[in-house]
């Protein structure tokens, strides 16, 4: 569903440690001139290529942290689909957690092409090292929740991955555009489940009001910090790895959105959004990065209890990987055993 | 036993996708599974969810022979030079018209 635009770093990096300052070696020297001549023509760096250990440890840590937010976004969805107002909505509710799942999938692959181990990334999710999406640390509290969640959520998401297709990285950039082909139907079936609402009895419009109050800013903190407060973006950019500024994307999705909710029928939360015909764009009041900083640090609502589950799942799913490995190795030991 | 507990992780699987009849396999992604059945029912899941494919081939990814990267280019060096390969080598009169 979404990576957000910050990197948060492992506790151990220490980017600035003079001991990294290795003397370079004319072959390294060499690797690193036809390194950065791939990405000035904005050509693609595979897999087996040479890549500076940064670059490959900054993509590492946001594609595996794109991964777990796709895995762990499954879980406030996960939580309406056996209340879900009718089968049609069910079954569709169901395809998207199932389409998360493979989004997820897709980018632990691309990450394990640079190295990693999907045991690696896992264990870092479950001790709490590795980050994801802290939009998905707030609970869903209503039905229309599913629909803003589609709405907003994955509309944010989509503005996020759409540069992401172009990203250097091509097991990534790959990734991302299959991602963003099924991203779509995310976010239309939100809508249109909002739109339904809309047209029902004042409840059900309230219920669409309070959820577009309570996700609203949370979906703009989802861009990451402001451009000023972003201090690792020059460098994904110089890599092409971020092809957009934060600011300039929270821009970009709000100037889509607000005539969205204008047909919908929502007041989006903000006294200060309206549109300044000098900047072509909608202006916004102030976000609280204290709220989000907090919830990205694990002090959000629900961090506990999503974390918690999927370390449930985990390890509640452990005897089923050994028994599918001892099946496995059964039937192969009874294969060559016939064919001796 | 010793095998199956030194074995942590599902193997790797690259998997490829015929989109439909008449065109080639493409290779469309990875993922773990614990045979070839297993990854072949995964891949289903995981990369044909609308009907994407007709057909799937699943590899272990440790059976995959690779050259080498492209920043060492020398492997392809032989074909650099041979541009009278290339049906653009050869000038024909305009009155001859599409050969």
């Amino acid at each position: 569903m979404y990576t957000q635009s910050f990197s948060t770093s492992d506790t151990e990096d220490k980017p600035n440690k003079p001991s990294a300052v290795a003397p370079i070696s004319i072959e390294t020297a060499a690797l690193q001139a036809h390194f950065d001549a791939v990405i000035d023509a904005d050509s693609k760096i595979e897999p087996r290529d040479w890549m500076p250990e940064a670059y490959r440890k900054t993509l590492v840590r946001q594609i595996s942290q794109h991964a777990h937010s796709e895995i762990v976004g499954m879980l406030p969805e996960g939580n309406w689909i056996s209340r879900a107002p009718s089968l049609k909505r069910k079954t569709i509710l169901i395809a998207k957690v199932q389409d998360e799942a493979g989004h997820g999938l897709y980018l632990y692959s691309a990450a394990e092409t640079l190295g990693t181990s999907r045991d690696q990334m896992q264990a870092d999710l479950h001790s709490g090292k590795a980050k994801y999406s802290s939009i998905f640390n707030y609970p869903t509290l209503n039905w229309a929740d599913m629909g803003v969640i589609g709405w907003l959520v994955d509309g944010a998401a989509i503005m996020n991955q759409i540069p992401l297709c172009r990203c250097s990285y091509g097991p990534y950039a790959r990734a991302m555009i299959r991602v963003c082909k099924e991203e779509s139907f995310h976010q239309r079936q939100g809508y249109e489940a909002l739109l339904v609402m809309m047209r029902g009895t004042a409840e059900q419009k309230a219920m669409v009001q309070d959820a577009v109050n309570r996700y609203w800013w949370k979906c703009l903190a989802m861009f990451g910090p402001p451009d000023a407060d972003s201090p690792n973006s020059e460098q994904a950019m110089r890599w092409g790895i971020k092809r957009i500024s934060n600011d300039d994307l929270r821009q970009k999705f709000i100037d889509a959105t607000v005539p969205q909710a204008e047909v919908l029928g929502v007041t989006l939360p903000d006294p200060d959004l309206k549109w300044n015909a000098e900047r072509g764009h909608f202006d916004y009041g102030q976000i609280d990065w204290d709220e989000f900083w907090a919830t990205v640090n694990g002090h959000g609502p629900c961090n506990k209890e999503r974390l918690a589950t999927r370390v449930k799942a985990h390890e509640q799913g452990q005897w089923v990987r050994e028994a599918a490995l001892a099946h496995a190795h059964k039937q192969q030991q009874r294969a060559q055993k016939e064919a001796a | 036993m010793s095998n199956t507990t030194a074995l942590k992780e599902w193997p790797l699987w690259e998997v490829f996708v015929r989109s439909k009849q008449g065109l080639e396999h493409k290779h469309c992604g990875s993922l773990h599974a614990s045979d070839a059945p297993h990854a072949l029912q995964m891949a289903r899941d995981v990369y044909t969810r609308r009907q994407e494919g007709v057909s799937i081939w699943v590899v272990p990814s440790n059976t995959i022979t690779a050259s080498e990267p492209d920043s060492k280019d020398s492997f392809f060096d032989p074909a650099a030079d041979k541009i009278y390969r290339h049906p653009t080598f050869y000038k024909i009169p305009d009155e001859v018209g599409h050969m």
